[in-house]
C-alpha cells in the first residue's frame, strides 16, 4: 500500500515542484540549474501587464466571491422555507450553474450580452464587457455552490436552538444574527474562500466575457503560447503559493465546522 | 398584513438576488444560444435571425473534435477511477486515523490550485527540453511526447485525480466498519467481501466521481489546448475556434447545446447506475 500512495503523491507533486524549483534557477536553460537567484521574481513583479492582471483578477475574484456569499446565503435561507415543488425547481437551477460546463457559461454569457448591449445602443445606453461581465458570470458558479454548502449546513442545524431562542422570547431577526449565524459563518466563510479560488483560477469563463480586460490567468496562457520562460515558472509559483494560502484557509474553517458539529 | 403574507415576502425578498442572477446568468443565456443555434450566420460573422436545423444537421463536420472528446474523456475518467479507487480505499480503510487528515488533504488540495499552472507543469515536463531531453543524453532522439493523445490523457488523469478521489474516499470513509468485520466472521474471504459489501456501497462515491469528471472533461478546453497543441482537439477547443476565430455563432451555439445534452445524459446515467447499485439516488459529495 505504502508505494502506491506514494507513487499516487509523487505523480501529483513532482511536475509542480519542478517549476518551483526552476523559478530560482539563475539561468535561462529550462533543462539546467546553473544557480539560485530571485531575478525572475523581480522581472515578472516589475512586468506592468502582470501586475494590471493581478489587480483585475483579485477585484473580479473577492467581488464575485462576496456577492456569492452573501447572495447564495440568503438563497440558502429562503430556499428552506419553499414548499417541496418550488424547492426542487431551485434545487434544479442551482445545480445546472453548477454542472453547466464554464465554456457554455462563458459562450452563452457572451451571446447573451452581445445581443443586450445591442439592443441598449439602440436607446443611446452604451455598454461593454467587462468587470461587471466578469464579476457576474463567475458569481453564478460561485453563488450556487455557496447555497449547497451553506443549505448543507442548515440541514444538519438543530431547530431545538432556534426554537429555545423564540421561546425566550427574541424576534426572528434577533434569532437570526445571534444564533443562526453564528453557526453559519464557517460555512459562509469557506464557501468564500472556494469562491475565490474559483473566480481567481478560472480561465475559460474569462476568456469570453472579460471585454478588454485581461485576467491573471489570460495573461499567463497568453505568454505560455508566446514561449516557455521562467519568468512564468515565477509567476505559477507565486499563482500556487496564492492558491494554497487560500484553500489551507476554507479547509481549516470546514474543519472547525465539523468539530462544533461533533459538539453540538 | 397577515404572518403568512408577511411569510411569503421574506421568503421572497431572501430568493430575489439569486433568483435575477440566476435569470439573466444562467436562463437567459442558455435561452439565448437555443435561438442562436436555429439561425444562420451573418456574412460578417455572427448571427442572422433565421429557423433552420442546419447548425444541428452540420455537427459532423466538427466530427473530429466530439469524436476526440468521446473516446478521451471517458478513457480519461476511467483511468482516474483505476487510480483513484485504490488511492481513496487505502486513505478511506488502511491508513491510520492520525495521518489520515493530512494525508486526505494532499491528494484534494492539488484540485484547488491553478489547472492552468498544473497543465503547464507538464508542457515544460513533456517539452523539448524536459523528458525528451533526458532521453538524448542517453542516446534517444527524437522523442516526441507533447502534442499527442497520449499526453493529452496524462494531462487530464493528472488534472482531474483529485476530483475523483474525493467523493470515492467520502464514501468509503462512513462505510460502516461493522459490516465488513460481520462478512469476514460469516466466512467471507477478503475478495468476496470486498466485491460484495466495499464495492456496491461505495457506488454512490464512485458515480459522483465519474460524473463530475466527465461532465468537467466534456467541455475541457486548456489541457488539449496547452498539450495537444491544436492536434488533439476537443469540444471545447471547437467552441472557442467558433466564436472567437471563425464567428460563426449559430453552429457554435448548436454544438454547445449539444455539449449541455451530453452533460445531462452523462447525469442520468450515473445517478441511474448508482440508484440501482446501492438503492440510493444521493450521490455523495463533499
Amino acid at each position: 500500500m505504502r508505494p502506491f500512495l506514494t507513487a499516487v503523491y509523487l505523480f501529483l507533486y513532482a511536475p509542480i515542484a519542478l517549476v518551483v524549483v526552476f523559478s530560482f534557477n539563475a539561468g535561462r536553460n529550462a533543462s539546467e540549474i546553473t544557480g539560485f537567484s530571485l531575478q525572475w521574481y523581480g522581472k515578472a513583479l516589475g512586468n506592468v501587464f502582470l501586475t494590471d492582471a493581478l489587480r483585475t483578477s483579485l477585484i473580479v475574484a473577492f467581488t464575485s466571491a462576496a456577492l456569492a456569499a452573501i447572495f447564495g446565503t440568503m438563497a440558502a435561507m429562503g430556499m428552506e422555507r419553499l414548499g417541496p415543488r418550488l424547492r426542487a425547481a431551485a434545487d434544479g437551477l442551482m445545480a445546472a450553474a453548477i454542472v453547466v460546463p464554464g465554456v457554455v457559461i462563458g459562450i452563452a454569457t457572451l451571446v447573451a450580452l452581445a445581443g443586450l448591449f445591442a439592443l441598449l445602443d439602440d436607446i443611446g445606453l452604451h455598454l461593454e464587457l467587462g468587470y461587471l461581465s466578469l464579476i457576474a458570470a463567475h458569481g453564478l458558479f460561485s453563488m450556487a455552490l455557496v447555497a449547497m454548502i451553506v443549505k448543507a449546513r442548515i440541514a444538519s442545524l438543530s431547530r431545538d436552538i432556534v426554537e429555545a431562542s423564540y421561546d425566550l422570547g427574541a424576534p426572528p431577526f434577533a434569532t437570526f444574527v445571534q444564533v443562526v449565524l453564528p453557526q453559519l459563518r464557517p460555512s459562509i466563510l469557506a464557501g468564500f474562500l472556494m469562491s475565490f479560488t474559483f473566480s481567481f483560477d478560472d480561465f475559460i469563463i474569462a476568456f469570453f466575457v472579460a471585454g478588454s480586460h485581461t485576467t491573471l490567468p489570460m495573461y499567463v496562457f497568453a505568454s505560455i503560447r508566446r514561449g516557455v520562460t521562467p519568468e512564468i515558472n515565477a509567476i505559477a509559483t507565486m499563482v500556487l503559493v496564492a492558491s494554497l494560502l487560500l484553500i489551507a484557509g476554507a479547509r481549516v474553517l470546514m474543519r472547525e465546522r465539523k468539530r462544533h458539529a461533533v459538539e453540538g | 398584513m397577515s404572518p403568512q403574507a408577511r411569510k411569503n415576502w421574506v421568503t421572497a425578498a431572501l430568493l430575489a438576488p439569486a433568483g435575477i442572477w440566476l435569470f439573466f446568468f444562467l436562463v437567459l443565456p442558455f435561452g439565448a444560444i437555443l435561438v442562436f443555434s436555429l439561425g444562420e450566420r451573418a456574412a460578417a460573422g455572427g448571427y442572422q435571425p433565421a429557423l433552420t436545423l442546419d447548425n444541428y444537421l452540420n455537427l459532423p463536420a466538427r466530427g473530429a473534435a466530439f469524436l476526440n472528446t468521446l473516446v478521451l474523456a471517458p478513457v480519461g475518467a476511467a483511468a482516474c477511477l483505476a487510480l483513484a479507487y485504490p488511492a481513496a480505499w487505502f486513505l478511506a480503510l488502511r491508513v491510520p486515523e492520525r495521518h489520515r487528515l493530512l494525508l486526505v488533504s494532499m491528494m484534494i488540495v492539488p484540485f484547488w490550485t491553478s489547472m492552468l499552472v498544473r497543465t503547464y507543469a507538464w508542457m515544460y515536463l513533456l517539452g523539448a527540453r524536459g523528458i525528451p531531453h533526458l532521453f538524448e543524453l542517453i542516446g534517444i532522439e527524437n522523442l516526441r511526447l507533447i502534442n499527442t493523445p497520449g499526453a493529452v490523457l496524462l494531462g487530464i488523469v493528472y488534472g482531474y485525480l483529485p476530483l475523483m478521489i474525493m467523493p470515492i474516499y467520502v464514501s468509503l470513509e462512513k462505510l460502516d466498519r461493522r459490516l465488513l468485520e460481520a462478512s469476514a466472521d460469516l466466512g467471507a474471504r477478503p475478495v468476496a467481501t470486498f466485491l460484495s459489501v466495499t464495492l456496491p456501497l461505495s457506488m454512490p462515491g464512485v458515480m459522483t466521481g465519474v460524473a463530475l469528471v466527465s461532465i468537467l472533461l466534456l467541455g475541457e478546453y486548456l489541457v488539449p489546448q496547452m498539450l495537444g497543441g491544436g492536434k488533439v482537439y476537443f469540444i471545447g477547443n471547437a467552441l472557442v475556434d467558433l466564436f472567437l476565430q471563425s464567428r460563426n455563432w449559430p453552429f457554435g451555439s448548436a454544438i454547445a447545446v449539444a455539449l449541455v445534452v451530453g452533460v445531462v445524459c452523462v447525469l442520468l446515467v450515473t445517478m441511474r447506475i448508482a440508484w440501482k447499485v446501492a438503492g440510493t439516488r444521493q450521490m455523495d459529495l463533499v
